[in-house]
């Protein structure tokens, strides 16, 4: 088994035996890299020399006794919109195409404080805005179980690059559904955690009611681990929450007897492909029989979802990237006359067309005289919802059901018709209005040959029950990288 | 007969929070800091920054939302005000639009006419901008942004006021209240404290208000006074011609004495407030409440009262003394050494406020300890030095601070009291001056001016001048 094969947890146990070198883990992550980025292009910046003079400092710091966490060592991808000091951080967009932060975001010091080997930056929709990482201003991510269909988005190039042993393990972000639906592309386990758990100072925002950062990994007992390093409170924050339950690993245990499981039959109806429903509720009935009550239900309000998230994430988006203005960093037009045109060129040439498309919907719903129509009515929508989880939580544990409504599209399929593109987050979007935490975890295959993933949500704070819900199931299979990202370098 | 015009004025002032950090981030709020140095990711606006309140603010927001008897939201939020402008990092300023700390309160002000009271609809909290420089050598403009995030308050009045006498008089009572409570130091010439004069006129017996206009760059109470005076007369004339006032914000140019249009009410932007997502509300309890309210200074009215009956000094002396926090402040502390509050307060009435005017400086600008100016009334009561010489030394203490005790010593300036050493010094000035002495004998009264002078003279001008002229009389008619 080569050095990327493994999960992250395996290589780092590995490491601290002295069997293997941090830099040796880099080097094989490195070549990985070379070898795939061409046909994949899960990175938009590799930080080779960096990445290399990092591990060099672990495996010091190991040796001398400085470093005994369970990720010490190990090799990572950051999505490219989490800020990293002196390593450009783009968000995927032009605007930002020569931005070099002057901090690192706190959820990245929380790795690299545990021994964890940055080696760059991972491909995403712009600003996070995309469910296949095709607005990225960089090119497209190919999918690595068929690099003729997208990688799902925006975490498309954390999720390929795990996927693909580019890798031991990404950290993503989570605004919609941007950890979990390409998690389920890719055939990899990624979590979003309960609003507030990781902290987002450093994460460039896209929606900040929303947005959460997370693990994507080859599998559980790698995210729980990495989420327990990432998560903190953090006082540069002030959604950041304060909690003693960090402890995830604690949670993994292959048992399920008597855990209530809810099927919401709303996730189950028109618009859902069969093989997709077919593998989902197979693994439900592997929970059942490994002792696990489930039964079906209705969930209500599922339809509201989709326009009250594209109204609250698009208002806040709208503020939040009008800093990118060509004033103090970023892109800014080669040629223009006066202050007003240097705003409007260095953002209509900077930003993609989504984002544009967002930032003029956002600037809609929150205008005077639409206020209320919109932007509150959404509000008010999103509290209906958290009351929604929060009658199906008071019945149970875990809520199941699937993450995306197909297997990944080809590329080009999508941008077309954005509408479409948007219904295609109803499973997910609703954990982030109602805060709660997801996982998605492999579940099988359609006949394409393309992964299928099965989601879990939980109520707020209460990862320890999917967690350990993902492990039962888990336990029940093995994990499978692509054809392609076999044959990885020793 | 010509119509009867009734100016109806609000205001919006804002004032600079004496915080030693800013309402975000943990930068210096010092002013005259070298360009961009007070700064940090969150008051740039650099991406994946994040805003934490600064709970100092709240606590002074709250004070002078107390002491101008506001009611207070206790679940405020703030709020994102979105414009364009690159001394706004983030291109959004975070305010309060939609609970604001503060509303509903009003204070009282003196008018010709009696007592009455100006209403605040609310007070809320902001963050300042940067500042624009343009370099008129590159020919582009720069952005420091050390003032960004500073906080301020935005303190709205009602549309009480009726002329600039009535405005002058609340401003001044506001920015009293806000320096008790140390909240800031309100200079209007630094922008510390800033205000927008909202005026309309209607006329006298009409219920419904006019169509108003809002003033800006008023950076003193003279220049508010006039361009009040001036906006009025503006307004009067557009409607004795048949013309309608335009709703617009005017800029006013203190030197030519004159406003001109900035924006209108048609290019008004739309700032699509929305809450800020990156803060969450604050909550204010009753404990919080109930401790600021507890941690209130004394404010000018009860101080003026107190003094009154506890300090013999006229009326007229308490009122001086109490327009300033800084003034009443080295009264009390130099009275509670020396106990001599007439003296105290005469160098305060009397030198302290004749250099200031010389200076062309504020009270709140003094820099010297109440010990120094107690040494100083001491030094004269014991008659170690003169008058004279005191006034001096007063000004040393004014400039630099200096011990009294230690200068007067160090420049041999005591006064010369030794009795015998004075009949020696005037025995040799009578000898040296026989023919004053002879025109003194002969009635010449004016002599012994110039007698007492020679003396002094002599004496460096360390003696008591009374003395000396009773002894050289005795000396001359024995």
């Amino acid at each position: 088994m080569g050095l990327m094969d493994m999960t992250a947890l395996a290589l780092a146990k590995k490491i601290r035996a002295g069997e293997v070198s941090a830099p040796e883990a880099a080097r094989a992550a490195l070549d990985q890299i070379k070898k795939l980025e061409g046909a994949v292009h899960a990175y938009v910046t590799v930080d080779e020399e960096g990445a290399l003079k990092r591990a060099a400092e672990v495996q010091k710091k190991i040796e001398a006794g400085k470093l005994t966490g369970p990720l010490a060592g190990v090799p990572a991808a950051i999505k490219d919109n989490m800020c990293t000091k002196d390593l450009p951080t783009t968000c995927s967009s032009r605007i930002l195409e020569n931005f070099v932060p002057t901090y690192t975001a706190q959820a990245v010091q929380n790795l690299e404080a545990a021994g964890v080997v940055v080696l760059g930056k991972t491909n995403m929709d712009e600003f996070a805005m995309g469910s296949t990482t095709e607005t990225s201003a960089y090119g497209v991510t190919r999918n690595p179980w068929n690099p003729e269909h997208v990688p799902g988005g925006s975490s498309g190039g954390s999720c390929a690059a795990v996927a693909a042993n580019e890798c031991s393990f990404a950290l993503g972000s989570d605004t919609g559904g941007s950890i979990r639906q390409p998690s389920s592309f890719c055939g990899v386990t990624g979590i979003k955690p309960t609003y507030g758990t990781v902290s987002r100072y450093g994460l460039i925002a896209y929606g900040s009611s929303l947005d959460q950062i997370g693990p994507v990994a080859k599998d559980v007992s790698d995210c729980a681990a990495i989420l327990e390093v990432i998560a903190s409170y953090d006082e540069k924050d002030s959604t950041s929450i304060r909690r003693e339950d960090c402890d995830f690993t604690a949670a993994l245990k292959d048992d399920v007897k008597g855990m209530k499981i809810g099927i919401p039959r709303d996730y189950f109806g028109s618009g859902l492909d069969k093989e997709v429903k077919q593998a989902v509720l197979a693994a439900a009935e592997i929970l059942r029989e490994k002792g696990a009550e489930v039964e079906e239900f209705d969930l209500s309000l599922v339809e509201y979802a989709i326009p009250a998230y594209y109204t609250i994430a698009s208002a806040e988006a709208s503020s939040n990237l009008s800093r990118f203005d060509g004033i103090k960093y970023g892109y800014r037009a080669k040629e223009y006359e006066g202050l007003h045109q240097m705003y409007k060129k260095s953002r209509s040439e900077g930003f993609g067309a989504e984002v544009k498309r967002r930032i003029m919907l956002g600037s809609f719903v929150l205008s005077s005289g639409y206020y209320d129509a919109y932007y509150l009515k959404a509000l008010r929508t999103k509290a209906l919802i958290k009351q929604a989880f929060d009658r199906a939580f008071a019945k149970y544990d875990v809520i199941l059901g699937p993450a995306a409504p197909a297997t990944a599209p080809r590329l080009g399929e999508s941008l077309s018709d954005p509408l479409q593109m948007y219904l295609g987050d109803i499973y997910t979007i609703s954990a982030n209005l109602a805060g709660i935490p997801g996982i998605c975890v492999p579940c099988g295959k359609d006949g394409k040959g393309l992964p299928v993933g099965l989601q879990l949500l939980g109520d707020c704070f209460q990862e320890k029950k999917i967690l350990r819900a993902a492990y039962s199931f888990e336990c029940s299979r093995t994990y499978e990288a692509p054809a392609l990202a076999g044959k990885a370098v020793e | 007969m010509a119509k009867q015009y009734e100016t109806v004025i609000g205001l919006e002032v804002h004032v600079e929070l004496a915080t030693k950090t800013k309402i975000f981030c943990g930068c210096s709020t010092q002013f005259g800091g070298a360009p961009n140095t007070h700064t940090c990711p969150v008051c740039t606006g650099m991406p994946g920054s994040l805003p934490v309140l600064n709970k100092q603010v709240v606590e002074y927001a709250l004070a002078v939302g107390l002491a101008t008897n506001c009611q207070i939201n206790q679940h405020c939020k703030f709020d994102r005000k979105n414009y364009f402008y690159p001394d706004n990092p983030q291109n959004y300023q975070i305010s309060q639009l939609y609970l604001p700390i503060c509303h509903d309160g009003g204070i009282e002000i003196e008018t010709p006419a009696g007592k009455k009271i100006i209403g605040i609809h609310e007070i809320h909290m902001e963050e300042d901008a940067g500042k624009l420089i343009h370099d008129e050598w590159e020919d582009c403009s720069l952005v420091d942004f050390n003032r960004s995030g500073v906080p301020l308050i935005e303190i709205v009045s009602e549309p009480d006021m009726r002329s600039a006498e009535e405005v002058i008089a609340y401003l001044d009572k506001l920015r009293l209240i806000i320096q008790y409570l140390g909240a800031s130091d309100c200079k209007l010439q630094e922008g510390s404290m800033r205000a927008d004069v909202n005026l309309s006129v209607r006329e006298v017996g009409t219920e419904k208000f006019g169509t108003r206009t809002e003033m800006k760059n008023l950076n003193s109470f003279k220049a508010i006074a006039r361009a009040i005076g001036n906006e009025r007369e503006r307004q009067i004339d557009l409607l004795e011609s048949g013309k309608a006032v335009v709703q617009e914000t005017r800029r006013w140019d203190d030197t030519k004495e004159y406003s001109y249009a900035m924006r209108s009410k048609e290019d008004a932007q739309d700032y699509r407030y929305f809450p800020d997502p990156d803060l969450t509300p604050v909550y204010i309890s009753d404990e919080w409440i109930a401790r600021v309210r507890a941690a209130q200074p004394e404010l000018r009215t009860e101080k003026l009262q107190r003094y009154k009956e506890e300090f013999a000094i006229p009326d007229y002396d308490a009122g001086i003394l109490t327009s300033s926090k800084r003034l009443a402040d080295l009264f009390e502390e130099a009275t509670a050494i020396c106990k001599k509050p007439k003296k105290v307060s005469n160098w305060l009435m009397g030198e302290t406020l004749r250099l200031l005017k010389e200076r062309g400086q504020e009270p709140e600008e003094l820099r010297f300890s109440p010990e120094n100016l107690a040494k100083l009334v001491e030094l004269v009561d014991a008659g170690t030095v003169n008058n004279r010489v005191a006034k001096e030394v007063f000004e040393k203490i004014f400039t630099d601070d200096i011990d009294p005790e230690k200068y007067v010593e160090d420049h041999g300036l005591k006064a010369v009291s030794d009795e015998g050493a004075l009949r020696g010094t005037i025995e040799a000035v009578i000898a040296a001056n026989p023919q004053s002495v002879t025109d003194f004998k002969n009635g010449k009264e004016k002599a012994i001016g110039f007698l007492v002078g020679q003396t002094m003279k002599a004496l460096k001008g360390k003696a008591d001048p009374g003395t000396v002229n009773k002894i050289l009389k005795e000396t001359l008619s024995r």
